[in-house]
């Protein structure tokens, strides 16, 4: 199987999604079957093709260095799940 | 009285055949009749009325029209969700740049559409407020109305508005316009903003719009799109008057039609439309050359490669710290996180990350997403070179007719085959528009699409409009 | 020179490398437009970008590519053409994208070098691997609540230059030499206000240990490091810490590890498990980013006279010491004074090693006692070039310009306006101090008679006698050049 049990629980860490023991075989089936399908690309003949990763017909446009000096601390803080005082509360971190 | 298009409202508004409270009367009761369409994850009758009082008039033709507004698009005054758990109670401080032109304009909103959560999906069945139904359904099959945005192409085609705003990163705009038989269109990628649209894959996602004829389509189009400069990837061009310009002659233009469109084991139903849209135009004058896309049959692993992977990082900053679902029960911050993603995203979305986490991570990259970026450019060199050969391309939009709700649960790969025919435009970055143009062996509709040059929606406006007059 | 550490069993090398982040000086962030300014109230700088809101976009701060520029330029480094934005992507609380905008395969900077300058004069060329803006994260405070972290993303988004170095470094006092350097020359660029305490510069440090001659060891990174005091520290406990475990058989893991300041010790930052995949691609946001030549060439010409640059003018003009140039140059602030002094009295141009002493130690004494700033000094430079050219003219005594020096800070006067109102013009003349001799040498008879037997020290008794009778002002060398006329 293209991704196994031990390949599936390493990319759950780290996209931070919690996969219940029970779940991992349905879970590293399926996406073994996407990834197999997917490697079809390996017909195709891409020797010096150029990654295209843009389709963007423009060039990076460039902003001036004017500060905003609106105070947003409002709308930003606006759908806090946790707050104090204007920070934004999570679990304890130790370091 | 019929509100069809948007044109004849406007104009009935305008002379007084009807005030705006009573027309919006109907849009509201028909509504609350079809609320078993669960076409809007918010539908408020009080907040359309509070747009009508402070409605003024003006010439302008979206001035008073009822559209509604994929739930993809942040609102300042409807929440916006998503159609995800994690964002189920957020309420957006900023207004879309493409919402905004359209209040600019005097648009009222009937409500926020139902669609597959952030955007994954076509056929609607992943939003975590539930399935959208196809209006064309019969009430003991239940049809569903293509995706991501289901909710907006059944909102139209039931005429619970007038016009509606989607979003196409593959063909969530195309293939739904085609299973609910309206017009949707793709535009060129970097015509229309992304500024405070949900993003999915940022390369592909574009803003469009579902309509029930061309032109209102092109009507709308000309109201969403323009540059914006909070958008590093807008494009900095004038925008045609699309509307006004349709011109029907397609006298001496070339249609392309890709040999690798007709794919093994496709519905003949979907053929005969096709084959009926090409002698339509050949009798309209234009001639026809087939041409050959070489790519065409690995557009949807490339777009399958590239799409999660820039879902699983556009995704991350949903993360409980800043806005939306946060678990309740967690013993860490790591812990929060993956409580919290488990929870408020739905199977397809946490698939596509963990897909995209996948193709990026470090021993893959070169084989998985550096790959389909390769490929990506050879489809999109493909479309160039054919664009030598003709002006615009004509396909089928969608491999068949609106399904059964339920059908293709078990693969998500076969989920995936809905969006053959609309992918290779998605990742080329050309516009792209599907029209009604026939019916499936039941009945249903089926669509047949339009693609054209880089910034040239004004030739598919106008084929779709010749297509569309000479439907019989 | 080498310089090597002893161990048990035999001496070592310690190779190190560091990574500065330095905080570009501009108006608003990288990516938004939101301020940078420093200490304001929580989450009062955040734009709907840098809070990773729903549909949010970056869109890259001109100004912030310039610097970047400017400040390879002062690198001596190779700027590139083309460069690409890459998203970093990893979770963590003060990192609300779930990503960092940073660059990897494509910097905007390429190769570049820095000379460092020792005090014995030697001087040594550091090799840069390249330059990179990204931007900075948000700030996490651990220690308010006993199971709560607070978040303030004021600084999340402020655009930050990754200056990376070979592992060329090979002591904690090159390491020194090293960032202050870096931090001179940014400073003189003002492409970064080179705070440190406000973490405008810190630095990860990568260090290994090796036997000389031997390949490179495995190495281990501090991270997050933004004082060179605690930088030497943390490089003298983590080479010990490599040295015993090497000898005592055992292996480096390859860790990323923290500074305890209190403890003086590194410790690992994350588990063992954490592995550390980015999964770097670039981001679809943004597009490439391509300079013109002439855009290069603009900034190129922007860029002032740099330390080294500098440091050679000294040296060549003013026909001062490597080491004074380097220690005037070290700050531009510095060097600014000294130039401005010299500037307003070309006279003193003669005189420059004179001026550098006057600013070395009783200017610098005087500031650091008041904890002011040379930028901010009470003594201006037209000031203190007047009181060295009354030095030079013989108008008055190095001893008398101290307490003039002293004054001229408390009470922002000129010399010549105090040496004016207290009288202190150096007694020149000849005949006065003649006068001065005798009546010294009439009233000490007998140590007149005890000097002449041989007591030659008594010299200092009777200049001393005679400076106290001219109240100070007699010009020392001319008192004494006659006292020993007198005497023989």
């Amino acid at each position: 199987m293209k991704i196994d049990k031990n390949t599936t629980l390493k990319i759950a860490k780290l996209s931070r999604i919690k996969i219940k023991d029970d779940e991992v075989d349905e879970l590293s089936t399926q996406l073994s079957s996407i990834v197999s399908w997917v490697e079809q690309l390996n017909e195709v003949n891409t020797d010096n093709v150029e990654p295209l990763s843009n389709v963007s017909m423009t060039k990076l446009p460039l902003r001036k260095d004017i500060e905003n000096i609106k105070d947003n601390s409002k709308e930003v803080l606006l759908n806090a799940p946790d707050k104090l005082e204007n920070y934004f509360a999570v679990p304890k971190v130790v370091e | 009285m019929e509100f069809i298009t948007i044109k004849e409202t406007a104009h009935k508004l305008k002379n007084k055949d009807i005030s705006i409270h009573e027309l919006y009367e109907i849009f509201i009761k028909r509504t609350n009749n079809n609320l078993d369409l669960n076409a809007y994850i918010y539908f408020n009758e009080e907040k359309i009325h509070q747009q009508l009082s402070a409605h003024s008039a003006t010439t302008n033709l979206l001035n008073g029209i009822p559209i509604a507004i994929k739930d993809l698009f942040c609102t300042k005054s409807m929440p916006t969700t998503a159609a995800s758990k994690i964002l189920k109670d957020f309420q957006s401080p900023y207004e879309s740049f493409v919402t905004q032109k359209l209040l600019n304009q005097g648009a009222i909103f009937m409500g926020k559409t139902n669609c597959d959560e952030f955007a994954m999906g076509s056929a609607n069945t992943t939003s975590y407020f539930g399935n959208v139904i196809n209006p064309l359904s019969s009430k003991d099959k239940p049809l569903v109305p293509g995706g991501s945005s289901g909710g907006s192409a059944a909102a139209v085609a039931a005429k619970l508005c007038l016009g509606a705003t989607g979003t196409d990163t593959g063909g969530s705009i195309r293939q739904p316009a085609s299973f609910c038989g309206i017009v949707g269109i793709k535009p060129t990628y970097g015509l229309c903003s992304r500024w405070g649209v949900v993003a999915f894959a940022s390369s592909l996602d574009q803003a469009g719009i579902f309509a029930n004829n061309v032109e209102d389509s092109a009507l709308l189009m000309e109201g969403i799109a323009g540059y914006d400069p909070n958008d590093s990837t807008s494009a900095n061009v004038n925008v045609p008057n699309y509307c006004q310009s349709i011109n029907t002659d397609l006298a001496g233009k070339t249609v392309g039609i890709p040999s690798e469109y007709n794919v093994q084991g496709i519905p003949e139903e979907i053929s005969i439309v096709w084959e009926k849209a090409i002698k339509k135009l050949e009798s309209g004058g234009v001639k026809i050359k087939r041409i050959s896309l070489p790519h065409t049959k690995y557009a949807l692993p490339t777009y399958y490669i590239i799409a999660p992977a820039e879902a699983s990082s556009n995704l991350a900053r949903y993360d409980g710290v800043k806005y939306g679902f946060r678990s309740e029960l967690f013993s860490s911050l790591d812990d929060m996180y993956e409580l919290t993603r488990r929870e408020g995203f739905g199977k397809e979305v946490k698939r596509r990350i963990l897909i995209g986490t996948y193709v990026l991570s470090s021993g893959y990259y070169d084989a998985y997403y550096l790959k389909a970026q390769k490929v990506r450019k050879l489809i999109a060199n493909d479309f160039e070179n054919a664009f030598r050969e003709c002006d615009f391309i004509l396909t089928p939009t969608t491999p068949s007719a609106a399904f059964p709700i339920g059908d293709k649960e078990d693969d998500p790969i076969k989920m995936y085959l809905n969006d053959i025919f609309t992918v290779p435009a998605s990742l080329a970055g050309i516009p792209g528009i599907s029209i009604p143009f026939g019916k499936s062996n039941n009945g249903l509709p089926l669509g047949i699409q339009l693609l054209s040059k880089h910034f040239d929606e004004q030739t598919i406006f106008n084929v779709a409009s010749f297509l569309e007059k000479n439907n019989d | 020179m080498i310089n090597l550490i002893k161990g048990k069993t035999s001496d070592w090398e310690t190779i190190i490398g560091l990574e500065i982040h330095a905080q570009v000086k501009s108006n608003s962030k990288l990516f938004s437009s939101a301020s940078t300014k420093f200490g304001s109230d929580p989450n009062s700088q955040v734009s709907l970008v840098d809070a990773a809101m729903p549909g949010m976009l970056p869109v890259i701060n001109e100004y912030c590519i310039r610097q970047a520029v400017k400040t390879g330029l002062g690198l001596h480094a190779k700027i590139n053409h083309y460069s690409v934005f890459d998203r970093k992507n990893y979770f963590y609380a003060d990192l609300p994208q779930g990503y960092q905008i940073s660059q990897y395969k494509y910097p905007i900077v390429g190769e570049g070098k820095v000379i460092i300058d020792f005090k014995d004069g030697n001087s040594k060329e550091i090799r840069i691997i390249r330059l990179h803006l990204e931007q900075d994260a948000g700030k996490s405070i651990h220690d308010q609540n006993p199971t709560k972290t607070f978040v303030d993303l004021n600084r999340s988004g402020i655009a930050l230059m990754e200056i990376v170095s070979e592992p060329d470094l090979r002591s904690a006092e090159e390491v020194a030499l090293y960032i202050g350097k870096i931090r001179s020359i940014l400073m003189y660029l003002d492409t970064c206000d080179g705070n440190m305490q406000e973490g405008s510069i810190r630095a990860d440090v990568n260090i290994s240990v090796r036997k000389p001659g031997d390949d490179y060891g495995t190495r281990c990174e501090i991270k997050n490091l933004n004082s060179i005091k605690f930088i030497k520290q943390a490089i003298e406990y983590e080479s010990r810490r490599q040295i015993n475990i090497l000898e005592d058989g055992g292996k480096i893991e390859q860790n990323t590890l923290l500074f305890n300041v209190q403890s003086g010790k590194t410790k690992p930052m994350r588990s063992k498990e954490e592995a550390h995949d980015y999964r770097y691609f670039p981001d679809p946001d943004l597009l490439p980013l391509e300079l013109e030549d002439k855009f290069i060439k603009d900034i190129k010409e922007e860029i002032p006279e740099l330390p080294d640059q500098r440091k050679k003018r000294y040296i060549d003009e003013f026909k001062l010491s490597n080491y004074d140039s380097s220690i005037l140059t070290a700050e531009k602030e510095i060097s600014d004074f000294f130039d401005l002094v010299l500037f307003t009295h070309k006279e003193l141009r003669s005189s420059a090693k004179l001026v550098v002493n006057w600013i070395t130690s009783e200017l610098f004494s005087i500031l650091n006692k008041n904890e002011i700033n040379i930028s901010k000094s009470p003594i201006s430079p037209d000031y203190l070039g007047k009181l060295v050219l009354m030095i030079t003219g013989n108008k008055i005594s190095g001893k008398i310009a101290k307490d003039v020096f002293e004054e001229m800070f408390n009470s922002n006067k000129s010399p010549n306006d105090i040496v004016k109102e207290r009288g202190l013009i150096q007694v020149t003349n000849t005949n006065e101090i003649e006068l001065i001799i005798n009546e010294i040498l009439e009233a000490n008879k007998d140590k007149v008679a005890d000097y002449k037997s041989g007591k030659k020290k008594l010299l200092g008794f009777f200049v001393g006698q005679a400076m106290k009778l001219s109240q100070g002002k007699a010009n020392p060398k001319i008192l004494n050049d006659l006292l020993l006329e007198k005497l023989s």
